[in-house]
């Protein structure tokens, strides 16, 4: 358990921010402002994949139903939209309720009037159900796969109710954004798109400095505790169902600004957000960037996603085969990912030319010893 | 009334549990989670409808009647080849690390799903059908045959001409069938033959035979596996590795071998369950993905590595299904107070219905977290 190699490098680091600070800067001169949009989307989902590294590259918890929480932030943010811009409407509420024959607002829509608790509501609500699912869970020590089943079931579960309740939230249809005001000016409009942007931008690197806090010092430590050897921790006295129930709604809470961004950048949240697949992606982001590093999960979601879209305008139908075999290729070639294996048997002829031959070792192995063990006496 | 949900209930449930009983196989001894088992599911399925084609060919017309059940081993066979060849060149690497499998199948499961789109399903046929032969032709061989140097250039051209099968088969099935010589991303239904169509009448109810067909299936899946695991050798063997592998690896017994055995079975299992699935509604790439969540969760709530704990979960599930999700709770109990029978009306949908399930079912883990029966251990891990 050697921490310290888990970090990067600070010269690769500091190299890596150098690009995208400079790229980001430059970014709103040099694209068009379709790209632009599409970027601000790929950065925002950036924040969803620091907190997947969170849980799963730091405290080997993997969690399959990260998607509730990104829903749930864009709900927020699209309820608290769609409120404020609902004053040329019957009854002063949502159009889509007249759709239904609903005249009263919903109660719990009610507190959405506000825009202070709207910006709490967008990471605090999806951190409290994080907080709570994940108490429940970790409570009875169910970890492991049986974890991972379950946050899937859950994310299932959501999706049928969102789905499901056309008259409290708009069902299947989702809540549009870009046709409502914010400051007097159409959210879908440019400049108010642009200055997503640059909150994104803004909130991807502050989100970073707060995983990098989060994972130094003697917490993250207790979180790469849990990953490497749970009962160890357990009967050193520390009590982990705390510290994976915290760390779980931290990443609930970056999964919800983060839904909070894409839906206003994207201009529509559904429950499409919570489909199983999607939450899975959000996994191989990090996994292909390099997990325990916060940085390939930044640069994971981003290229992956661009990646994405440039694939499916030329060739539409090899995108799954590409992504399918993307998963099976980085879990058995890559195990570390991309920056991983940079830094570790990677192509050491460019470390040198960039003056750092010295040798790092790679990321270390997850729970996999004790956890084969534990399945195979059990 | 009652014996109407619980037939329901027993119907919804015999899907799940044939549907289950190879994740539970396949996760109670190797700890892996296969994610790609609904699509083997799915490909159950498709055999099921590529067999009904080739039986409305004039050669074999004589013997439509029968297509269903040639499909059930069939399906067997196909999902059984196709996971023997994910355990041999994925899976087996990633023995000992669930999480990584969890994603490594995700990933064959999203080219499964996209091959059946984009690949006719002539020319899938033909692929499986030279994956059969270039996989069991070398074991054919006497042992001194395969014993001598050169059985690697015997299974080298076994795979030549496995391909040679595969590629005219293919050409054979798309020529004479036209329906499977494009490839199409919709969804396509599979008729039962007219004995298994209408109704059957037991005690006064009336009960689709579609629905009776799949719980024999299930029936005759469950014995067998039982026989299998309980009277045979292998099954002897494949419940040694499932209690200890170390041990059983000490006292000779092949666990790579039992590794591949158990995988087969579990993902013929999985093919097995396509049959059913196919005859409830319309195949699509997207098929086994409604199932598999559930399927998971029967594992979950019945236990690792114990039959009857899959039986009790399937079962369970389906009847609450059943009930919560059709609202017979309220003409079981017509007159219970306003507010429970709001809350009652506020689930009675099926999407509905699997919410208050998962409600369920953590609440009952926080009791038992590891499930209806669970195995006995004194790990620290466990």
């Amino acid at each position: 358990m050697e921490f310290k190699n888990l970090k990067l490098s600070k010269k690769t680091t500091f190299v890596i921010w150098v690009l995208i600070i400079a790229f980001i800067i430059a970014a709103p001169s040099i694209l068009p402002v379709f790209r632009l949009n599409l970027l601000g989307r790929y950065l925002s989902l950036a924040i969803v994949a620091l907190g997947v590294d969170l849980i799963w590259g730091f405290t080997g918890l993997l969690s399959l139903g990260q998607g509730i929480f990104f829903a749930l932030g864009g709900y927020c943010a699209a309820m608290y939209l769609q409120i404020t811009s609902s004053s040329e409407f019957p009854n002063n509420i949502p159009e889509f309720f007249g759709l239904y024959g609903v005249d009263n607002l919903p109660f719990f829509w009610e507190p959405f009037r506000s825009p202070i608790f709207s910006l709490f509501a967008i990471w605090v609500i999806p951190a409290l159900v994080a907080g709570i699912l994940g108490f429940l869970v970790f409570r009875n020590r169910i970890k492991g796969v049986y974890f991972s089943i379950l946050t899937q079931a859950a994310l299932l579960v959501f999706f049928n109710f969102f789905n499901g309740q056309q008259k409290l939230i708009n069902g299947t249809n989702g809540l549009k954004t870009d046709v409502t005001q914010l400051f007097g000016q159409m959210v879908g409009s440019e400049s108010i798109q642009r200055m997503f942007f640059w909150i994104t931008a803004l909130l991807v690197i502050t989100a970073w400095f707060f995983s990098k806090w989060v994972v130094k010092g003697r917490f993250g430590n207790i979180l790469i505790g849990i990953r490497d050897d749970e009962p160890r921790v357990r009967f050193t006295g520390y009590n982990p169902v705390l510290f994976k129930t915290i760390i779980f709604s931290i990443a609930g809470g970056l999964a919800g600004i983060s839904g909070a961004l894409y839906t206003v950048q994207s201009g529509i949240v559904s429950p499409q957000f919570m489909t199983v697949p999607f939450s899975i992606e959000m996994v191989i982001w990090v996994a292909v960037g390099g997990r325990g590093t916060l940085l390939g999960a930044i640069l994971g979601a981003v290229l992956i996603n661009y990646a994405k879209s440039l694939v499916s305008e030329a060739l539409p139908a090899s995108w799954m085969f590409i992504q399918g075999g993307l998963f099976i290729l980085v879990v058995t070639a890559l195990p570390e990912g991309v920056l991983g294996w940079v830094q570790g048997e990677g192509p050491r002829n460019l470390l040198q030319r960039l003056g750092l031959k010295r040798k790092i070792e790679t990321y270390p192995s997850l729970e996999i010893k004790n956890e084969t063990e534990g399945l195979k006496n059990e | 009334m009652l014996l109407d949900s619980l037939f329901n209930g027993v119907a919804i449930g015999s899907v799940l549990l044939v549907a289950a009983l190879g994740l539970a196989i396949v996760f109670g001894l190797m700890g892996v989670i296969n994610l790609a088992h609904g699509e083997l599911m799915m490909l159950g399925a498709y055999t099921t409808y590529v067999t009904q084609l080739i039986f409305k060919l004039p050669l074999l017309k004589t013997y439509y009647n029968a297509y269903v059940i040639v499909s059930i081993f069939f399906a067997f066979i196909v999902s059984g080849v196709v996971g023997i060849l994910l355990e041999k060149t994925v899976i087996r690497k990633l023995y000992g690390s669930p999480l990584e499998t969890l994603l490594a199948t995700w990933g064959v499961s999203l080219i499964l799903q996209q091959f059946v789109r984009s690949v006719p399903l002539a020319y899938g046929t033909g692929l499986v059908i030279s994956l059969i032969i270039g996989l069991f032709l070398p074991s054919v061989f006497s042992s001194k045959v395969k014993e001598s140097i050169n059985f690697k250039y015997v299974k080298f051209s076994s795979w030549i001409f496995a391909a040679l099968v595969g590629v005219l088969s293919g050409n054979l099935i798309s020529s004479s069938v036209s329906k499977l010589s494009r490839a199409s991303a919709r969804n396509v239904d599979v008729t039962a033959p007219a004995w298994m169509r209408g109704q059957v009448e037991i005690l006064g109810t009336a009960f689709p035979k579609t629905r009776l067909m799949i719980i024999i299936i299930t029936l005759i899946s469950v014995i067998a596996i039982t026989l299998f695991l309980n009277q045979s050798a292998w099954g002897m063997r494949i419940r040694a590795v499932t209690q200890n592998r170390e041990m059983s690896d000490c006292l000779g017994i092949s666990t790579e071998k039992v590794d591949v055995l158990t995988f087969g079975i579990g993902s013929g299992l999985a093919g097995v369950a396509g049959v059913a699935v196919s005859l409830l509604g319309s195949v699509g790439p997207n098929v086994g993905g409604n199932y598999i969540v559930g399927c998971f969760m029967v594992v979950v709530l019945g236990g690792v590595g114990n039959l009857l704990g899959t039986i009790f979960a399937s079962f369970g599930i389906g009847i609450m299904t059943d009930l919560i999700g059709a609202g017979r709770l309220l003409s079981i109990w017509p007159d219970m107070p306003l507010p429970l029978s709001n809350t009652i009306n506020f689930f009675a949908t099926t999407s509905m219905a699997r919410v208050m399930i998962f409600a369920l079912i953590v609440i009952f883990l926080q009791f038992k977290p590891t499930g209806l029966f669970p195995q006995k251990g004194r790990m620290v891990e466990s």
